[in-house]
């Protein structure tokens, strides 16, 4: 109750204004003091200014909370004795975490490569077009929208009317009707359902992939397209043998972004099926042992579980930058 | 704009109206609401003109206290209505938070360091854990003898934990109810059933002579999916067993595939299951408990056995009209009948509430404390509309939805009354298996047996 | 090779003549085609919530959207509902929008000027332990943000101890947006950093030997070269973060308290809901509300990405 209008947002006006010119300042005048230094001071410097703060604050707000998770998943429900791997042990031998991880390997399968097959598709299709900027901004929409608002859009597509005398509310039901099928009941067919989750990420992040991609794109010289133009390659050839080839550095960089999005999604999970009928995922799993039933010993060991999950990605990333280093 | 300045000054008529009516048949309670109206102008010193019911509150102006909460508005703004006058009276500031995610958000503030000066628990087990962090402090005195005056000791003893009292109720529920049309069963002539014998003839009935479908049931509830099956397995569960079976399955006494549990189970099998009854059994699971009631405000289906709340979102988001039972001849008109027990005179009664647990014991926070257990305000709240309290004190006069009205009635009445299970079982069963397994039941058909195996093996 | 004067002309790889011309015979009429169709199959679903948004709330729960064409029923309730009602009680949604935007905007600045930082050392900085320290950032993106809450919150409401040391006194910022600055700056980092590390580094080396060569600093450098390189990529990420911190709900509700006075708009929508999740149709407007201002940002910023979110992937 009480305050309201002007007397909230002029304290917060306050705090947001200086706040941020607060940090601006400190920047610039840093760069103004530094660079007046000879250039053996700034050879030491640079290491306190430029990775200094970042690294500073990643060691407190994650890799403290890394190392304390890693700590929490070796005990009890409660964090009071140390119960060795019987956290891990439950999450692999318990049959319905079993279904988890199998779920959890599908999505990470499909959502990169599916959301960067179109995404790349896109950018492709629309590089040499007019107007592109339209299409790519229906495509990006799904990216501005918050879960929440997610959730219900696809609530009006899946949503199944069990009553025959009924209409449909859902899209898909009434799309299958007019083809004169018998709708299944979407959300409740295993593994159907899973695909049917996983469509609403490749949904949201085809977006971001074909927004990088396309700009990747645009920096492919002219003088390489018309080489290859002249050389009379194919649509089809320029594509692979041109295109994919100049981008690739940026495809592996979609593809692991969208990547670990896809490890920590939980929200399209929870909000459309709470994690029922065989849909769950580490991340959803992760947060209801954790949070709903406050037991943080086994929600740490899921989140480590993750965790061990993308070494296979930074061991590929790190191949890539050494090759890289030496094509230099 | 005009409109909702027409709406404020409305809520303020009824906020006055109620204050009048309060101050005339709550005048034997200590804590007479007074009729506002020059409680702003205030003197110098003690509490401000008009303001004696809040006297022993005096001395805090100035302060603040957080309340967090699962209620979020449009149900919110009824309690910040309701302490305009204690704010305005004592100056002290209550802050009503409220967010969806309470579950989650409060064991990691209590975690964090910036717990809540109140929560208000929706269930006695997240109390019981949030105790066991050794961050809450036991309800003070006053607290306690205000309650021990004014609820029964069954309320009391939720809010207790290994002896100590912590959490004064707030506000309750009755899930005991069959949802209904009188338009549609006096058109069937169909008469509301007063032994659960009864419920399953006509709901045979219905069935054979009738294309309406007989129930209408929907589990669905995003991450909660399911309990709405808890919910049917905990009635019948207190009217095939007495009450001492329903405390040893809650508190684990017998275990949960015990043979008085599977005979439950294989009642609400009998309709649940039957697809002549609820249609696509399947389905269930992935109807969503609101669109699960829908199906009485259109008249596709005859019954709908649900909490006293649904009411509400069926009439705000469905179209239907709360009515009595007599309303035959309103379409959409729907009402209740009560979850009828083995005989006509077992009347036991399942539901469920809220309780208000601290986190610190600055005297305002006592304060606010103490002035959520007196009548004055527990019917001042009521008043407002969509709520009421398991308070001894609340006068059903000021409980204006019918509806509302028989369930203070059962509360206050009922043969045997008890707390709905899942709250208060551990989370992992009464938040975990227990939805999840009854989700399981109706969706992929699993046999009653695995079901309770299931669950029982998830105990912890 | 001198440096600076080549630098600036570089990155205006811009619609030249030339390129148009090549642009236009490449335009495919199939290929445009099948765009299109992509991106109304991509949109069916967001224009099914537009719809939505303009029904009766009676209306969304018996009847497909679709239904509207036929039977057009419009209404401004929800809207209504959502940018008016619960104002006797709780504060305007502009103030919400108020918190979003002051949430949102130092809460892309700071990580982005960190992360470029960070990107800028760990891609042209020749150290020990350098892809260690790179790799170490790339897998904590993955740590699960509710893990790293608790600790987080600690450190804000009672400083930082070990043992009896107090390194980090309390700083008394709870209760202001400082906390979910920060909060977001260090869950936007690790992200930020590998992106734009994995562009930073594809700047043609020549630039940055001859800039030495000059006597340049390194400070002098990040100003004079990589900077103004740099600068779509940040604007592109900076859509990214911009998105992401103003659809969050997670951050905002742990960090700000839930005090309304500070609370982002997301915030406010969850609420709208109720507590028994009766009337979530109010939703579809508050769901259109809170897009306009990310896709308004996208619109403003989209010509970045048109003269290239990565000037390497064509090396130097």
């Amino acid at each position: 109750m009480g305050r309201s209008g002007w007397e909230v947002i002029a304290p917060n006006l306050f705090i947001f204004v200086v706040g941020t010119l607060v940090f601006v300042g400190i920047i610039v005048l840093i760069f103004i003091l530094a660079e007046r230094t000879s250039v053996k001071t700034q050879e030491w410097l640079r290491y306190g200014v430029f990775l200094g703060p970042a690294l500073l604050l990643l060691v407190i707000g994650l890799l403290y909370p890394a190392i304390r998770t890693l700590i929490l998943s070796f005990m009890d429900k409660n964090s009071q004795n140390f119960i060795g791997l019987e956290n891990y042990i439950w999450a692999f031998t318990t049959p319905e975490i079993q279904i988890v991880l199998r779920n959890t390997i599908i999505w990470v399968f499909a959502v990169p490569i599916v959301s960067t097959i179109i995404g790349l598709a896109i950018a492709y299709m629309t590089d040499r077009m007019r107007r592109a900027a339209v299409i790519k901004s229906l495509i990006f929409m799904p990216m501005a929208i918050s879960f929440v608002g997610a959730s219900i859009i696809w609530r009006f597509v899946y949503t199944f009317e069990p009553n025959e005398n009924k209409p449909d509310i859902g899209l898909l039901s009434a799309v299958w009707k007019s083809f004169g099928a018998t709708p299944p009941n979407w959300l409740l067919e295993t593994p159907l359902n899973t695909f049917l989750l996983i469509a609403v990420m490749i949904w949201i992040q085809t977006g971001f992939a074909m927004v990088v991609l396309a700009a990747a794109m645009k920096n492919i010289p002219d003088e390489v397209v018309e080489a290859a133009m002249l050389d009379g390659a194919s649509q089809w050839n320029r594509f692979l043998r041109v295109t994919v080839p100049m981008i690739r550095s940026s495809i592996v960089v979609v593809v692991t972004t969208i990547l670990i999005a896809t490890l920590k999604v939980f929200d399209i999970v929870r909000t459309m099926t709470g994690g029922n009928f065989q849909t769950s995922v580490i991340a959803n799993e992760m947060y209801t042992q954790a949070f709903r039933q406050l037991n943080y010993g086994t929600g740490s060991a899921l989140a480590i579980i993750l965790f061990i999950a993308i070494i296979p990605i930074i061991w590929y990333n790190i191949r890539q930058l050494r090759l890289e280093r030496t094509e230099r | 704009m005009a409109v909702i300045r027409r709406r404020a000054t409305a809520l303020v008529g009824i906020a006055a109206a109620s204050a009048l009516v309060l101050s005339g048949c709550a005048a034997s309670e200590e804590e007479t609401s007074s009729a506002g109206g020059d409680s702003g102008s205030g003197s110098s010193e003690g509490l401000p003109a008009g303001c004696e019911a809040y006297e022993e509150y005096a001395g805090l102006s100035g302060t603040e206290v957080e309340i967090y909460t699962t209620i979020v508005s449009p149900e919110a703004d009824l309690f910040n209505e309701s302490f305009v006058e204690f704010e305005e009276c004592t100056g002290i500031d209550i802050v009503w938070n409220g967010s969806q995610e309470f579950e989650a958000q409060l064991p990691v503030r209590v975690a964090g360091g910036t717990a809540p000066d109140l929560a208000v628990f929706p269930q006695p087990g997240l109390l019981n854990s949030m105790v066991q962090t050794g961050e809450m402090v036991p309800a003070p005195d006053k607290v306690e003898s205000s309650v021990d005056e004014n609820y029964t000791p069954d309320w009391k003893l939720y809010g207790t934990v290994d002896g100590e009292f912590y959490a004064a109720p707030l506000g309750a529920n009755v899930k005991s109810f069959v949802w209904y049309s009188p338009k549609t069963f006096a058109d069937n002539g169909w008469d509301i059933p007063t032994t659960w014998p009864e419920l399953l003839e006509l709901t045979e009935t219905i069935a054979t002579t009738s294309d309406v479908q007989p129930w209408c049931v929907g589990f669905g509830s995003g991450e909660a999916t399911g309990w709405v099956g808890t919910d049917w397995m905990e009635d019948l569960m207190l009217r095939f067993q007495d009450g001492e079976t329903y405390d040893a399955w809650v508190n684990h006494d017998i275990p949960f595939n015990d043979p008085a549990v599977a005979e439950v189970l294989a009642e609400a099998e009998k309709i649940l299951k039957n697809p002549d009854y609820v249609g696509d059994v399947a389905s269930i699971a992935t109807t969503t408990f609101q669109d699960g009631g829908s199906g009485i405000v259109d008249g596709s289906c005859a019954m709908h056995r649900q909490a006293s709340f649904i009411g509400g979102i069926l009439a705000g988001d469905y179209g239907a009209t709360i009515v009595t039972p007599e309303d035959t001849d309103v379409d959409g008109g729907i009402t209740t009948f009560y979850f009828p027990g083995l005989s006509a005179d077992n009347k036991p009664a399942l539901g469920g509430g809220e309780f208000v647990g601290a986190f610190s014991d600055r005297p305002e926070v006592e304060a606010v404390q103490h002035y959520l257990t007196t009548a004055g305000w527990n019917n001042t709240k009521a008043a407002l509309g969509t709520w009421f309290s398991p308070h001894l004190g609340l006068d059903t006069a000021n409980v204006a939805d019918p509806v509302n009205k028989v369930a203070v009635d059962i509360l206050q009445n009922a043969t045997l009354f008890r707390f709905d299970a899942s709250d208060v079982m551990p989370a992992e069963v009464g938040a975990g298996s227990f939805w999840r397994e009854m989700t399981a039941w109706v969706a992929e058909d699993k046999s009653n047996d695995a079901v309770l195996d299931a669950i029982e093996a998830s105990w912890p | 090779m001198t440096a600076t004067p080549e630098v600036k002309s570089t990155p205006k790889l811009g619609l030249s003549r030339g390129r148009r011309k090549v642009r236009d015979a490449f335009s495919s009429p199939v290929a445009s085609a099948i765009a299109i169709v992509i991106a109304v199959v991509w949109t069916i679903p967001t224009f099914g919530l537009l719809v939505s948004s303009f029904r009766p709330q009676a209306d969304i729960n018996t009847t497909g959207w679709w239904t509207f064409f036929q039977d057009p029923n419009v209404t401004f309730e929800n809207y209504y509902q959502v940018l008016f009602v619960g104002s006797t009680v709780t504060p305007p949604l502009s103030q919400y929008f108020f918190n979003s935007f002051a949430i949102t905007i130092p809460a892309a600045i700071f990580p982005l000027t960190l992360a470029t930082f960070a990107a800028y050392a760990l891609a042209w900085f020749e150290f020990k332990g350098r892809d260690f320290i790179f790799f170490t950032i790339f897998a904590l993106q993955v740590i699960p943000l509710q893990m790293a809450l608790i600790p987080l919150l600690q450190l804000f409401a009672r400083g930082l101890q070990i043992g009896d040391t107090t390194l980090i006194p309390d700083l008394g910022i709870t209760g202001t947006y400082i906390p979910i600055w920060i909060a977001h700056t260090i869950f936007g980092l690790p992200l930020a950093t590998f992106l734009l590390h994995n562009f930073l580094r594809q700047i043609p080396r020549e630039l940055i030997e001859a800039a030495r060569v000059d006597g340049a600093g390194w400070f002098m450098m990040f100003r004079r070269i990589v900077l103004p390189l740099s600068i779509p990529a940040i604007a592109s990420f900076a859509i990214f973060q911009f998105l992401w911190v103003w659809n969050d709900l997670l951050v905002g509700l742990t960090f700000g308290g839930g005090e309304q006075s500070i609370s982002p708009l997301t915030v406010r929508l969850a609420e709208m809901v109720g507590s028994r999740g009766g009337g979530w149709e109010v939703l579809t407007a508050g769901a259109f509300i809170a897009m306009i201002v990310p896709l308004l940002v996208f619109f403003f910023l989209q010509r970045y990405f048109v003269r290239g979110l990565l000037a390497g992937s064509v090396k130097g």
